[in-house]
């Protein structure tokens, strides 16, 4: 059964001082299969943040709707984690109360919270940084502290926006090594938004490619690539084949992006 | 040496900004015991600690900067305590702030000092006036800067914590309220400064203690060594209470230095 159901999603933004309105998301149809791992690959600006936003309650759809495990999402929940491109730890509480943050709101007794913090902090790497504020970590180890936050809230289905982003490419390699060797462990749903196409392969069994503005779902590319993967994986044959293809279709929508803009 | 934003060595910070001390000083000096200026009209450094420490010793003026300490404070805990609170939900809600903002822009504007006639007639010359003329003068401002800062809170900040479960008040109780607690300790340092002025105000007009009824009474005397020992002993203690505000942000918000 899916996780996660779209169906017939559409954004449409109203136009900003009498101008046209912006319709950002064409229809989308989407099933999420639990503990699948999806990425859906764009170019910028073709929606697809809008569509996770909608899939995290933090956007409203203007027609269609979002169900996860059949109930329809209508606002923000614990439900859904999300990890954001920007920067988004509480700069005013530590790494261990960044990740904290989620169970004390659950209202967790202390005692789990350390136990579930402390198991959090060994899977991403940060042990010694319990005690650091997020200004005195570097991109990198932020990021890690994000997915460590909203994994330890245990959410039903895990949305990434462009979470790497923002890093320096040997930092992202690392990064995508320590989510997926995550997921192989622990096997979550996971929506993974990205535009660099070698991260949609490495990461996801599917990859939805979307089209430049309106975004619409464009093709569905399934990933039989084994698990666990390593990341010498990127230059095998299969690899590359992938990616050829997926260059491809990105680069008629990158330049039909270009065009319109 | 003067390349822009290029930083200056500590131990240069504090000769540069003491010499200005001592240049001012100096030139005072010349001018007054120079015989440049009458003694009428501008006392000289000697004359001024001279008549500062008759004022300490003598005629009990530390029981006048008491009681104008005590105005001060009184009347600006007793704003803040309406106002921080009024100020976040403001930031927070923005129907709250939609029925106040309007009219907390136009209060903004009253000038406190210009009140204290009206305040007289209400409230005689008690510290009840002068309590008021404070609050008037610092409420508004306080209400509209921390609505301005929490309205400004990071939106992303706020969407994480609805993802990790958080529900409406608690956004309000542990994102917007840590998220801006230093500025609303800047706002609030900021203010302070600009009570210090509404009380001297306030106590130049009808008051029989505090340390602008001291200066209003020298100036009966024409004993300007007085004033100028007034205007410096509030100058210091207002130095003193930002040094003390700082060294408290900084020890309450040690995350923002990190």
């Amino acid at each position: 059964m899916s996780k996660l159901v779209v169906e017939n999603l559409s954004r449409t933004f109203p136009g900003v001082h009498g101008g046209e309105p912006v319709r950002a998301l064409e229809p989308a149809d989407l099933k999420v299969a639990a503990n699948d791992f999806i990425t859906i690959l764009g170019p910028s600006g073709c929606g697809k943040s809008t569509l996770l936003r909608i899939v995290a309650g933090l956007d409203q759809p203007s027609t269609g709707q979002v169900k996860l495990d059949g109930r329809v999402v209508t606002r923000p929940g614990r439900d859904r984690g999300m990890v954001f491109q920007s920067y988004t730890l509480f700069p005013w509480l530590t790494v261990a109360q960044n990740i904290a943050f989620g169970l004390r709101e659950k209202g967790l007794p202390r005692r789990e919270q350390d136990e579930i913090v402390a198991s959090y902090i060994d899977k991403v790497g940060l042990k010694g940084f319990e005690n650091h504020w997020p200004k005195q970590l570097s991109g990198g180890m932020q990021q890690r502290t994000a997915i460590a936050r909203a994994l330890a809230n245990d959410p039903e289905i895990l949305l990434l926006d462009e979470p790497f982003g923002a890093l320096d490419n040997q930092t992202r390699g690392l990064m995508q090594e320590l989510l997926l060797g995550i997921w192989e462990r622990e096997r979550k749903t996971v929506v993974f938004v990205t535009h660099d196409i070698e991260e949609a392969i490495f990461m996801a069994s599917r990859v939805l490619v979307m089209s430049a503005r309106p975004g619409r779902i464009k093709s569905d590319v399934a990933v039989d690539l084994p698990h666990p993967r390593h990341y010498t994986i990127k230059t095998s044959p299969e690899f590359s084949a992938l990616k050829a293809r997926l260059t491809e279709e990105i680069r008629v929508e990158a330049m039909r992006s270009v065009e319109a803009h | 040496m003067f390349r822009p934003l290029q930083p200056v060595g500590q131990a240069a910070r504090f000769a540069l900004g003491v010499s200005f001390f001592v240049l001012f000083i100096a030139g005072w000096s010349v001018a007054t015991l120079g015989g440049y200026v009458s003694p009428t009209f501008l006392a000289d450094p000697l004359t001024m600690l001279a008549d500062g420490w008759s004022l300490l010793t003598e005629q009990g003026f530390l029981f006048d900067i008491g009681m104008t300490i005590w105005r001060v404070v009184g009347g600006f805990v007793l704003a803040a305590i309406v106002a921080v609170p009024l100020g976040i939900m403001m930031g927070a809600y923005k129907p709250v702030e939609a029925f106040f903002e309007p009219f907390v822009s136009f209060a903004r504007y009253l000038p406190a000092s210009a009140f204290i006639p009206l305040l007289i007639l209400w409230a005689g010359i008690g510290e009840t006036q002068k309590l008021l003329v404070i609050i008037i003068g610092s409420l508004f401002q306080v209400i509209l800067m921390v609505a301005v800062a929490v309205g400004n809170t990071r939106r992303e900040l706020v969407e994480a914590a609805y993802t990790l479960g958080s529900t409406d008040s608690a956004i309000v109780r542990r994102v917007m309220m840590p998220a801006n607690a230093p500025e609303i300790a800047e706002i609030l340092r900021l203010v302070l400064g600009w009570a210090w002025t509404y009380v001297i105000v306030a106590e130049l007009i009808g008051a029989s203690s505090g340390i602008g009824y001291m200066i209003i009474n020298s100036q009966a005397l024409l004993a300007t060594g007085q004033i100028i020992f007034g205007i410096i002993v509030i100058g210091i203690i207002g130095l003193i209470s930002d040094f003390a505000f700082k060294a408290l942000n900084r020890w309450l918000f040690p995350w923002r230095l990190a």
